[in-house]
């Protein structure tokens, strides 16, 4: 029915990452983020037994969305904004494919932002990695939904004065049932987090730290920096508490009513502590967890959310199949001839 | 009983209308279905506002239905009417130009008070005041008679004023000698789950007839004799029931999965309803969230190997023109059935235009070609629709489907095809072959590229909105390579000229004048021409477009055989405006002259009017 996901990985793995590259120039500028992307997502299909014609890539437009010519799969570059609705329909005729939407901030966020709410609140099997990297780098260096309030570029020389979006915040206002977040310069988190969304089923939702070197090197910086990120990523577990922080000064996130706070961690005593639940229904927790933002906390990256919830496109299955065993598959006489037809004789 | 005379007539218009609460499209629908079961020709005018229920008894929420049925063919739903219903002054009010004069009016004094009269703005009532002396009026307490009716009926004395519209179909059916046993069979299936509703709706009915029977109201009773229509089996259908029914044959004898992406429009938005129930033929439909992810989805369906189309009116279609262009330059199949109706912007929702043939034609960015055809009449809304996939799947090119709003709503007889005399439509996907894949190879004799299905191994490939080039389909900014695919993208679709018939004349193949329409006029014009030709003014030859781009190969020739060319369109020309440039040579050489009859209210043609602009040619 949906895509063939084996319920373990094959020891003797079936492809290796070059079996994923399509042998078209890269043309991202040097040092640019989606280098890294792009061979954590060879080296994840390389994972799986699935078969290189039964993957295909949607994309919309910006620097990112030049993705699927460089994957030896199927692949579809649409217009701004529009994948997932080209994914959809794809999804929704063809249910053996493994899809995957790449898209941007500018891309999901602001022309695709109807588009985006809808792909994931319908919870259709398809996967969706959005590189965010605050900046519009294709059209040469505009503010994106994401950028900061303040941020200077050349559309905002003054500075931003719009608020940024949240985009797991989005994903889990609109009931995603599979959000995580990642980074470029982490190409194994980057692969195991792409992993897991392969495995779920249902719509996955992954958010990527990208950096663009030309137009706002260094964005994600003060989060994921060499020398800051101990203090302020935190790698989510399913399971464990929230710990983070230098090994002499290791801290963790509690709850107090319904605010979260820092507290220093002792392994001793993890009584009160915020654990993480990723299989929790209720959305509370992983919506907790979107709000965690520099520089009041860590920001958290890893899988905030994985919940089993029937797909768009089994129920439309589903539904299909009922009404023909019901009614019987259609003849096209009978639907022209019904009962209400009347008979002109010479 | 029904011993009064009887008027033998050949053809009959009669308009109901009244308060968008009252009924009146369900009443015209009832009367519809039993002229058919009668065995006449017909044709029928839904005409309604936009607003659902707007006040009671205002001029903005009158909703009025009109039918022709005939002995003589029905080419149109009738200019104006031999017999209006109205159950309020509005109704009245906003009808009193469609009723012939002389014609005969029914009207429902009850709601002639003065509440109804003001919100009617009539300073005095009509029903006194000699503003209806030109008619013959038949003023009834249609809302009292019809709650004595049904003193005895289980119900709110408001449910049982509801009944009215059965009260007046009832006098309908006994003026033009109706069978109730259609009417009667369908309340009992339709309110089947309160038995009290189909009772008292049924002895409405049965009441008015009587009424019209016992008392002295109507002068005469009217025949109008089964019509001659071809042997066959009929049925009645609208033209988004028959582009449903048709967009269903064609997946079929594709042998694909029908995908519907569709945001809800007016007036196209019964087309989705329909498929929407189709499950048992596995059609997919899909309500997008709004009119881009509907053609998006569409265009994704198509990418998958499956027929993708996607519905809209006029609106739809600006949002829908990128992602039309996409599948442009991708060339992959894809319908748009555009149901067009009054622009600029939201316009006339309700009201009928062909007004979007310049935007199918050129409104998208770049040099972007695209098929388009035009449905004729309700049920030729069918054989288009499976025309329409026809030229998508075998050409690989989205293929625009210009219906309306009068062909969306307005019903005729269709006389049903055997399926074996539907086109086949052969649809090949490669498979893996020695070389590698080439996805912007070409058919040498269509031009058109392959469709590869994701999922078929070794055909793995890349396709988008960037310039492809030639043959490989990779990526490519090179000048030439762009002009080249500008023009295979053009000769492309000219050269669906091959596979298209060619353009037939109804009446003289040469001579003075020709009418030449497209789309939902063929009905006005042909009664127009008959008219005329009838009346020994002609001869006037006719002929009608389907395929609008291209054109059928020999229009140019046809053309060029008459002396003056009419071109009547309901628009302000824009079907002259591609003939007068595709043979701009024509009125130079051969001295044919190409002109225009234009109305843009919102309204199909009256027959009248068309004859008129044909006889001033004369």
């Amino acid at each position: 029915m949906t895509q063939e996901v084996p319920s373990a990985p094959d020891p003797r793995p079936k492809f290796t990452k070059n079996d994923f590259v399509s042998g078209a120039e890269v043309r991202w500028c040097p040092g640019c983020g989606d280098y890294s992307i792009l061979g954590a997502m060879q080296q994840t299909l390389a994972k799986f037994d699935i078969p290189r014609e039964n993957y295909v890539f949607v994309s919309g437009i910006g620097c990112s969305s030049r993705f699927p010519y460089y994957m030896n799969t199927y692949g579809f570059h649409t217009i701004h904004g529009r994948a997932p609705t080209i994914a959809t329909g794809l999804r929704l005729v063809n249910p053996d494919l493994s899809i995957w939407v790449i898209t941007g901030d500018g891309d999901a966020l602001s022309i695709g932002g109807n588009h985006f709410i809808h792909a994931m609140r319908r919870n259709l099997n398809f996967n969706v990695l959005l590189v965010n990297n605050e900046i519009y780098g294709l059209t040469k260096g505009q503010y994106s939904p994401t950028s900061p309030t303040g941020k200077v570029t050349k559309s905002s020389p003054y500075g931003s004065i719009e608020h940024p979006i949240n985009p797991l915040c989005l994903a889990i206002a609109s009931e995603a049932t599979f959000i995580a977040r990642t980074l470029d310069s982490d190409p194994r988190h980057m692969s195991a987090v792409m992993e897991r969304a392969m495995r779920h089923k249902g719509v996955s939702f992954i958010e990527v730290y990208q950096n663009c070197i030309i137009f706002n090197d260094k964005a994600h910086a003060p989060v994921t920096g060499r020398d800051t990120r101990e203090d302020r990523m935190v790698y989510l577990e399913n399971g464990k508490p929230l710990v983070f922080g230098r090994v002499d000064d290791k801290k963790a996130i509690r709850l107090n009513g319904l605010y979260p706070e820092i507290v220093k961690f002792d392994p001793a005593n993890t009584q009160g502590l915020l654990i993480h639940n990723e299989a929790d229904p209720r959305p509370n927790n992983a919506y907790l967890l979107t709000q965690l933002t520099h520089p009041d906390f860590p920001v958290p990256f890893g899988v905030l959310r994985c919940v089993e919830k029937p797909t768009y496109d089994d129920l439309m299955n589903q539904q299909i199949q009922d009404v023909i065993k019901k009614k019987g598959r259609g003849r096209l006489k009978d639907l022209l001839y019904t009962d209400d037809t009347w008979t002109v004789t010479p | 009983m029904a011993g009064k005379a009887k008027q033998l007539v050949p053809a009959v218009t009669v308009r109901f209308a009244g308060d968008s609460g009252d009924g009146m499209q369900l009443t015209g629908d009832q009367f519809t279905d039993t002229t058919a079961v009668m065995g006449n020709d017909f044709s029928t005018f839904p005409d309604f506002p936009a607003e659902i229920r707007a006040p009671a008894g205002t001029l903005p929420g009158v909703s009025s239905f009109q039918i022709q049925f005939s002995e003589t063919p029905a080419f149109t739903p009738g200019d104006v009417a031999d017999v209006l219903i109205a159950m309020n002054p509005a109704a009245l009010k906003v009808n009193l130009r469609h009723v012939k004069k002389g014609g005969l009016m029914i009207l429902n004094e009850n709601a002639f008070d003065e509440d109804g009269l003001e919100k009617a703005a009539f300073p005095t009532n009509p029903l006194t005041d000699g503003t209806l002396r030109d008619w013959q009026v038949v003023r009834l307490p249609l809302s009292d008679l019809t709650v004595n009716a049904l003193k005895d009926h289980p119900l709110r004395a408001s449910e049982k004023e509801r009944c009215k519209n059965f009260f007046a179909l009832g006098l309908m059916f006994w003026l033009y000698d109706r069978n109730l046993d259609h009417t009667i069979e369908w309340i009992s299936a339709k309110f089947a789950k309160k038995p009290e509703f189909v009772a008292a709706n049924i002895a409405a009915l049965k009441a008015g007839y009587n009424h019209a029977d016992i008392t002295e109201l109507m002068p005469t009773r009217f025949e109008v004799r089964k019509s001659k229509l071809e042997p066959g089996t009929y049925r009645k259908v609208t033209g988004n029931e028959a582009a449903a029914l048709g967009f269903i044959a064609a997946a079929e004898l594709a042998g694909k999965t029908l995908f519907l992406g569709s945001y809800p429009i007016t007036p196209a938005s019964s087309i989705l309803q329909d498929l929407s129930y189709r499950k048992d033929f596995g059609v997919r439909t899909f309500q997008a969230e709004d009119e881009i992810a509907a053609i998006g989805s569409a265009i994704g369906a198509s990418f998958g190997g499956e027929l993708g189309i996607t519905t809209t009116s006029g609106p739809g279609l600006c949002l829908k023109s990128e992602a039309l262009n996409l599948a442009v330059i991708a060339e992959l199949p894809l319908v748009v059935i555009d149901v067009q109706r009054t622009g600029p912007s939201t316009g006339m929702p309700t009201k009928t235009e062909q007004t979007d043939l310049l935007q199918a034609m050129f409104g998208r960015n770049g040099e972007s070609p695209v098929a388009v055809v035009a449905p004729q009449s309700p049920a030729h809304c069918f054989e288009t629709a499976i025309e329409a996939v026809r030229l998508a799947l075998t050409h690989m090119t989205p293929v625009i489907y210009l219906s309306d709003g009068y062909l969306a709503n307005s019903a005729e007889p269709w006389k049903l095809p055997a399926l074996e005399s539907l086109p086949k439509i052969t649809v090949q996907h490669p498979t893996r072959g020695k070389g590698p894949f080439q996805p912007y190879a070409r058919d040498p004799q269509t031009l058109a590229r392959p469709w590869a299905k994701p999922g078929t191994p070794g055909l793995e490939h890349r396709i988008g909105g960037l310039e492809k080039a030639d043959i490989t389909g990779t990526v490519s900014y090179d000048p030439d390579n762009h002009e080249k695919m500008v023009k295979l993208r053009a000769e492309k679709v000219a050269r669906i000229a091959d596979d298209i018939p060619e353009l037939t004349v109804r009446g003289p193949q040469s001579g003075p004048l020709l009418i030449l329409g497209w789309g939902s006029t063929h009905g006005a014009i042909h009664a127009a021409v008959d008219e005329v030709n009838a009346a020994g003014k002609g001869p006037v030859a006719q002929a009608h477009l389907t395929h609008l781009n291209p054109f059928p190969k020999n229009l140019g020739a046809v053309l060029s055989r008459y002396k003056t060319v009419l071109v009547p369109e309901l628009n302000s020309g824009q079907l002259l405006m591609l003939l007068r440039h595709q043979f701009h040579r024509l009125g130079q050489k051969d001295g044919t002259r190409l002109t225009g009859y234009n109305r843009i209210r919102g309204v199909p043609f009256f027959v009248s009017e068309v004859r008129q602009a044909i006889e001033e040619l004369l």
